[in-house]
């Protein structure tokens, strides 16, 4: 929101009608090993602020390893990450969301022995400082401090329309349901920019269409700039403003959905094609 | 049938965090307090209060120590005794060097320093998870046990290496050593016991009790929502450890009135940790009735062959107590690993759709 | 004060080089029985994934039962085959009573069982045998007594006894047969299978129970040759539970998981604690045994979180 903002590069020049936006963060020529084996090599990309940018790719191609050196939780070999216009020193997940990056999990992450609105609670915790002192005591100051935070939470809960499983422990909570209380998590982190980590994976049609409309309002409404890992390919090109198609830890196309759906790399990537 | 809520609104985000929202909660609450409070004091004789609820109220607050650490933060810990030990040397240590000084406030007091020790000895937790955290917390426990020994500035030079509990007075009553009456030590455990189960009830609602058990539940999420790992651990190192220190050292002077470093050994540890298991992880109320199962059990076992009429030595009956609790441990793990808390909760349950199954 | 911490140790050790090699000795038969109780942890833990705190307990519970049936008038050869019989029996009634109940149990619950195992094996051991410490019978068993001097050029002499060699001797045996039987023969393999992966085992036809009756018999056989070795060194109590701790710093070091981490966290902590208390231990008013096991293995562990053998841990979400 206050933050630096930079000039973008001049769009691309075969697409006429671009938004100019700000650079949120950008990716430059980052590499990153376990070991011998290279997740990713090489990759540079951007995202701007307010859009919706796609990752994409076989499995395997270092998608989740991306987005894991953007919130820090990995820390590249070489290149560097700049964040609204600053360069990233290393720095700890903690930091990192902060900083405003929120996340979902590929493999849903909640926290299983909580209810739905604790979890979404939890998204609140940086925004909350009462002491340890205000907390033993209760009355108070952080009462209000938990009342003025739940407020917000609940107008969460509305906007997912999860009202019914506020008081029940997430672990019960169907799969669809859970990655919807993950993405109210991470919304309660009022973050920059959110990313997610196939939010449709594994869901039936009609919860695909859910979750698509959620991300769309989020993204329109709050205005949440946002990444996110998806394979339904039909999904990615109706929700995105701009892909990187990454294969192989290598990125191989990157530009708007028509763009790289007829980009031969990528067919090539995804079909497999005789060397 | 009596345990519905059907009909209670609640109208405020207030009242909806209140501990208890329900309000045949909030009369059972009333009804244990004055039990506890009123009922007790008046009917029950001196060896129930020093035999059963004094060690039962110690025992309920050190589980729930443990069950900070462990229940609510995930983080395994078998140094409970040693913790509780530091609390009982440095209340001893404190009221010698202040013997003026209010015992009530040296033994919350001494709490800080069994919080200090905690926190250093959670230290390595950022590093290690699980089962192997449990090495360091032996650590702590054999370390510990060991500066009892061989520390005789802890003891005062005391040539039987013990620590006895020196007469305290209270707004002229006696509350410490062998003088003060069961009552006194009685109304004293229960307050503190009751002031630090609300104290935490409240902590485990708000910010804090939700960065422990975000902790728990999934470490590497806390961490990428904002939670700092470390500070949060130590905290719930530091606060577990507080609690079981002001256990500790109520332990020693308002029940045995004499300790010796032996009485705060793993076997200790272990006591507790089957509290809080049995009694359920994460549950506060658990902790009670894990305490209770735990410490009224064997009391009450010793009885057993006298009611019987058998003559049976006392050993013998040490070693049949032995075999039973560990058999009931078993026995309730496999009926119900979540522990009593778990039981309770499905009662009510069973009690709000009565007479219906469902 | 830093001379006393940092040199005269070493001038000693160079000084007295046949005091310093009797520690050595002494270092490593404490460090193979310690290792001998981690092997019955790590066979169990690989196979079911239980962290078995009654493995200490079966120990002592294994030579209280051969010495209490010797006591009662059985032969002594006798006495070991029934007691290897009791330990077939235990195995079985922990699969069928305790295992198979609780299967898929988070870990602290399982662990929790143990404990209680442990709590009803101490009160059983001594309801049917008695409390008091008993002699192991270590003549009745054709086990060696004695001791040989052996003279260190002119340096000095060190004291072997005959019963700590033949532990050594009988801990190599046994981790070797244990090595072929994991390796070479049928149920060694779906041992493995299970270790790995329990339902993928299950869906070969693997039958978790019967592996688990074994896996818990091999470990009781295993608590019982630590058993007459420990015992034939002191005496046959429940006093000894507090050294079967000393397995889990044996186990953090190795690696859960690793029957050669178990071999050499053993003889670390056995090298280690027996060196640290005879030369530093005097500094600080000695008794630094009961807990330099746990502070050598807190070491390692800030250095390797996953123990010695253990695998690298990667984190992934």
């Amino acid at each position: 929101m206050n933050a630096f903002a930079i000039e973008t590069d001049p769009a691309p020049s075969d697409q006429t009608v671009i938004v100019e936006r700000d650079l949120l963060l950008s990716v430059d020529n980052v590499s990153l090993a376990f070991g011998g084996v290279k997740a990713i090599t090489d990759i540079s990309f951007n995202i701007e602020k307010g859009e919706i940018r796609a990752i994409i790719g076989p499995n395997g191609a270092g998608k989740t390893s991306m987005l894991n050196v953007i919130n820090g939780f990995y820390h590249p070999q070489e290149g560097t990450i700049t964040w609204q216009g600053k360069v990233r020193r290393k720095m700890k997940p903690y930091e990192a969301a902060s900083q405003g990056i929120a996340r979902t999990f590929q493999n849903v992450a909640l926290f299983t022995g909580m209810t739905t609105l604790d979890n979404i609670m939890s998204g609140r915790s940086l925004k909350m400082h009462r002491n340890f002192f205000w907390q033993l005591l209760w009355r108070g100051p952080a009462e209000r401090e938990e009342i003025e935070h739940r407020r917000k939470v609940e107008d969460i809960i509305d906007f997912l329309e999860i009202q019914a499983i506020r008081k029940t422990p997430v672990g019960k909570l169907p799969y669809g349901l859970q990655k919807r209380v993950e993405l109210g998590r991470a919304l309660a982190m009022e973050p920059e920019l959110l990313l997610l980590d196939e939010p449709m994976a594994g869901m039936n049609l009609e919860e695909k269409e859910d979750m698509s409309r959620f991300i769309l309002d989020v993204n329109r409404e709050f205005g949440t700039t946002i990444a996110l890992i998806e394979h339904d390919m039909g999904v990615v090109m109706d929700l995105s403003d701009r892909v990187v198609v990454l294969d192989y830890g290598k990125k191989i196309a990157d530009g708007p959905p028509e763009e790289v759906q007829a980009s031969q790399d990528v067919i090539d990537a995804y079909l497999g094609v005789s060397h | 049938m009596f345990y519905r809520e059907a009909g209670q609104f609640k109208t405020s985000y207030q009242a909806d965090q209140a501990l208890f929202p329900i309000l045949q909660d909030r009369i059972g609450m009333v009804v244990i307090l004055a039990i506890a409070f009123v009922a007790i004091p008046l009917l029950a004789n001196d060896f129930f209060l020093t035999s059963i609820m004094i060690p039962f109220l110690i025992f309920a607050l050190a589980a729930i120590g443990l069950n900070i650490l462990t229940g609510f933060c995930g983080q395994l810990s078998l140094g409970t005794g040693a913790f509780m030990g530091v609390g009982a040397y440095a209340a001893y240590k404190l009221t010698s060097i202040f013997p003026d000084a209010n015992i009530i406030l040296m033994v919350l007091l001494s709490g800080v320093f069994s919080a200090a020790i905690g926190a250093v000895f959670g230290l390595p937790s950022l590093r290690i998870k699980g089962l192997y955290l449990a090495v360091t917390t032996l650590a702590a426990q054999f370390f510990l046990e060991w500066c009892f020994i061989r520390i005789p500035w802890l003891y005062n030079y005391n040539a039987s290496g013990a620590i006895e509990v020196p007469r305290r007075e209270v707004f002229g009553l006696v509350a410490s050593g062998a003088e003060a009456t069961p009552i006194v030590r009685y109304f004293i455990v229960l307050g503190i016991t009751v002031l630090i189960t609300w104290l935490m009830a409240n902590v485990l609602r708000g910010r804090i009790g939700r960065s422990w058990m975000m902790i728990r539940d999934m470490d590497i999420a806390a961490e990428l929502m904002g939670i700092r790992p470390l500070r949060t651990k130590l905290m719930a190192f530091a606060v577990s450890s507080y609690i079981c220190g002001v256990a500790g050292a109520m332990m020693v002077f308002f029940w045995l009135n004499a300790a010796e470093p032996s009485s705060y050994s793993i076997r200790l540890s272990f006591q507790i940790l089957f509290m809080v298991i049995l009694g359920g992880l994460g549950s506060l109320g658990g902790a009670f009735l894990g305490a209770a199962f735990i410490w009224i059990l064997p009391v009450a076992l010793k009885f057993v062959p006298g009611l019987l009429g058998m003559d049976i030595a006392a050993e013998t009956v040490e070693h049949a107590t032995f075999m039973t609790v560990g058999a009931l441990i078993i026995f309730f793990l496999i009926v119900e690993p979540h522990g009593f808390a778990r039981l309770w909760q499905i009662a009510k349950q069973k009690l709000r759709v009565w007479p219906f199954p469902y | 004060m830093l001379y006393d911490i940092f040199i005269d140790p070493f001038v000693q050790m160079y000084d007295m080089p046949d005091f310093f090699l009797q520690v050595l000795w002494e270092g490593f038969v404490a460090g193979i029985l310690y290792a001998l109780i981690a092997l019955g942890f790590v066979l169990i833990f690989k196979a079911s994934g239980v962290f078995n705190f009654a493995q200490g307990i079966m120990v002592v519970f294994a030579g209280l039962t051969l010495v209490g049936l010797n006591e009662n008038g059985v032969p002594a050869y006798l006495a070991l085959i029934l007691t290897i019989g009791v330990m077939g029996v235990l195995a079985y009634g922990v699969e069928r009573v305790v295992m198979r109940p609780l299967v898929n149990q988070p870990e602290i619950i399982l662990l929790m069982a143990t404990i209680g195992l442990t709590y009803f094996l101490i009160g059983f051991g001594e309801f049917v045998f008695g409390g008091e410490p008993k002699q192991m019978i270590t003549e009745q068993l054709g086990l060696p007594t004695g001791s040989t001097a052996f003279e260190i050029g002119d340096r000095g002499l060190i004291i072997l006894q005959h019963i700590d060699i033949a532990a050594a001797v009988i801990a190599i045996l046994m981790v070797a047969a244990l090595g072929i039987f994991f390796n070479k023969t049928r149920i060694g393999r779906a041992l493995r299978a299970v270790a790995d992966d329990h339902q993928a085992a299950l869906s070969v036809g693997i039958s978790l129970n019967q592996i688990w009756a074994i896996v818990w018999f091999a470990a009781g056989l295993v608590a019982l040759a630590t058993g007459i070795m420990w015992g034939a060194r002191s005496d046959v109590s429940f006093a000894l539970e507090i050294v079967a701790f000393k397995a889990l710093p044996v186990l953090i070091l190795g690696g859960f998981t690793s029957i050669p981490g178990a071999i050499v966290g053993g003889l670390i902590i056995g090298f280690g604690e027996k060196i640290g208390e005879l030369y530093w231990g005097g500094l600080v008013g000695g008794g630094i045994e009961s807990w330099l096991a746990y502070i050598i293995a807190l070491i390692f562990l800030l250095f390797r979180p996953q123990g010695l053998f253990g695998e690298r841990i990667i984190e992934r979400i």
